[in-house]
């Protein structure tokens, strides 16, 4: 086992240096002078070079990638020069808000759509099972934008239960929690749907098995079936969507984000496009990329000390 | 097989799979119907979609103006018709180009193996850890919004996932028999990928495809709904709930409507590729 979670950490690493080379190029892509953006047309000459070379764009690229790959590997984002603050102090601030909606999100998500699932499978092809499968690939059709003004419609405006603009203060828990149930179910009711489906046909399939039946021969009640031989087996293929729907999780986060007004990593990156704040839009890429590869990072090894048969391979 | 008769033989394989899960069928309906109506636009669309007409602005519905007007005083339902058409557009130009590039990379990748396989894959990994609506912002923010941009940035995080899709058969159909047989005879190993491993990918390329449709119109409609999609005044369905957003409470047609269609469209390609899914999954195929 050790040796399996070294082997998948060891190539974890060239895939994030890979990702922070892609973003770095990007950036670089950028029409006009990073310089000019900070000081504006009227800048002269001498604030224009001082400015560059302050930012270390009078170096070559290369070298300028280099420290910039160290700096990262060394865990330091750099610093935005527009907001005057070292980038892991930005995302630091607001990591926070964004932790606690994507985890309630997807509790939301795994706790009402594992047990919808295996309604689903046990009574398959009945009318209910019908409804909970259109129903749940229309929620995973679902622009979270467009969800999220719904229900911002819906409960903030016209039954005035929540607030328009979440923005919580974070030592008040009464609020932080009240203003995290709206955007949490915008994010959860998408998940749900996910878990839905996988659940649903993961219990299928193990209601297929051969012990099932056993079980069934053996005359124990539905429910201890369903429980302890059918749910517990059916789980293991749920934690992969977590794994595999990860990408639609972060850009449904960036989309509430933008649409409860809530701060975190998602709002932070329309403001770095706002003001043109590359420095910090590169950084959050990056961070953006290592949570992806830390989760799936996370996810294999859970699936590999499960299953003894892909540690092997 | 004569050409003739293969492409027949394909045909009504294809209308079996279909045959084979109603749904599939009620997706293709919903998707050819809205797929109409974009090409149509020209001749269904009552206004102009980009004309701006102060007097007439925020309009609710009406018998002059079905879907109402927006800001702007433009026809809410003009405007719907031509957004769907970018929405079509840069949906199925990029997974079209994902299709292509992913699928000669994937089983380039799994018929050579070895060096080029580890590369190839290597790539595909980096691509698949920015999540698409991520390589989006980074693309068009960095590049500017153009209809080019937002392809190239959808196609980019999408070809990963064809390669994934085309690898595995390759690597299973190298193995074969008529393969090795194939490779005695001589055969290029172009005619090898393309007449003998491409058809036993076809399936898993139609169900991703239509999945990945979904994804690439709802990823340009956030995109749009961002900023950062076509620019205006093109009609964007995007584009138009972010320009109606502010106006939701007094006048929300202009942003309902077309967050509605964009609904529709991702729900009927998914409908289709699920349905496909079902179809083609062996597993699933002699019950119901």
């Amino acid at each position: 086992m050790l040796q399996y979670i070294i082997r998948r950490l060891l190539l974890a690493i060239p895939i994030l240096i890979a990702v922070v080379t892609l973003v770095f190029f990007v950036v670089r892509m950028a029409p006009g002078d990073p310089a000019q953006v900070i000081l504006g047309d009227s800048a002269s000459q001498e604030s224009l070079e001082s400015m560059r070379s302050e930012l270390g764009l009078d170096r070559p690229v290369l070298v300028q990638y280099g420290e910039f790959l160290f700096s990262v590997l060394r865990g330091d984002l750099g610093s935005s020069i527009i907001r005057n603050q070292s980038i892991n102090t930005i995302v630091a601030e607001v990591m926070p808000y964004t932790i606690e909606l994507t985890i309630a999100g997807v509790l939301m998500g795994v706790i009402f759509g594992i047990p919808l699932g295996v309604f689903s499978a046990v009574f398959r092809n009945s009318v209910a099972d019908y409804f909970t499968r259109i129903g749940s690939l229309l929620g995973l059709s679902f622009p979270a934008f467009y969800s999220g003004i719904l229900l911002l419609l819906a409960f903030s405006v016209y039954l005035g239960w929540f607030p328009v603009v979440s923005d919580p203060d974070m030592d008040n828990w009464g609020e932080r929690i009240h203003m995290l149930i709206l955007p949490a179910m915008n994010l959860g009711l998408i998940m749900m749907a996910y878990v839905v489906r996988s659940a649903r046909s993961s219990m299928l399939e193990t209601l297929g098995e051969d012990y099932i039946r056993t079980a069934k021969a053996k005359g124990l009640p539905e429910f201890i079936i369903l429980y302890k031989h059918g749910l517990k087996n059916a789980l293991i293929p749920v934690i992969t969507i977590i794994g595999l729907y990860l990408g639609v999780l972060v850009g449904n986060s960036v989309l509430t984000e933008i649409v409860f007004n809530r701060p975190g990593l998602g709002k932070l990156i329309l403001a770095a496009l706002d003001e043109r704040d590359y420095n910090l839009l590169q950084g959050l890429m990056v961070i953006y990329a290592f949570i992806i590869v830390l989760v799936n990072l996370v996810t294999d090894l859970t699936y590999g000390m499960v299953d003894p048969r892909i540690r092997k391979q | 097989m004569n050409a003739m008769a293969r492409l027949k033989y394909l045909g009504t394989e294809t209308y079996e799979v279909f045959n084979r899960n109603k749904t599939s069928w009620a997706g293709l309906l919903l998707l050819s119907i809205l797929l109409l109506i974009a090409l149509l636009a020209p001749i269904l669309a009552p206004y102009n979609p980009v004309e701006q007409n102060i007097i007439q602005r925020l309009q609710p519905p009406s018998s002059q103006f079905l879907l109402g007007t927006d800001y702007y005083g433009r026809d809410v339902l003009s405007r719907i018709i031509w957004g769907c058409r970018v929405s079509f557009v840069i949906g199925s130009i990029s997974v079209g180009i994902a299709m292509f590039f992913g699928t000669i990379f994937g089983s380039l990748a799994g018929y050579k193996g070895g060096y080029l396989d580890h590369l190839i894959m290597g790539i595909m990994d980096v691509l698949m850890s920015i999540p698409i609506l991520l390589m989006g912002l980074l693309i068009v923010a960095i590049l500017g919004p153009s209809k080019v941009n937002l392809i190239i940035a959808l196609a980019l995080t999408m070809i990963p996932r064809f390669a994934r899709i085309a690898r595995a058969p390759t690597i299973a159909a190298k193995n074969k028999v008529y393969v090795e047989a194939c490779q005695a005879m001589g055969f290029s190993d172009f005619r090898i990928l393309v007449v003998h491993i491409f058809p036993n990918i076809l399936g898993d390329l139609m169900v991703m495809g239509s999945i990945w449709m979904a994804t690439a119109v709802r990823t340009e409609a956030a995109l749009s709904f961002i900023g950062l999609g076509v620019n205006p005044p093109t009609a964007t369905l995007g584009g138009m709930i972010r320009e109606g957003f502010k106006d939701i409470l007094s006048a929300p047609w202009a942003s309902l409507f077309p967050g509605l269609v964009i609904l529709l469209i991702v729900f009927s390609a998914n409908l289709l590729g699920d349905g496909l899914r079902d179809a083609l999954d062996p597993k699933l195929r002699n019950e119901n």
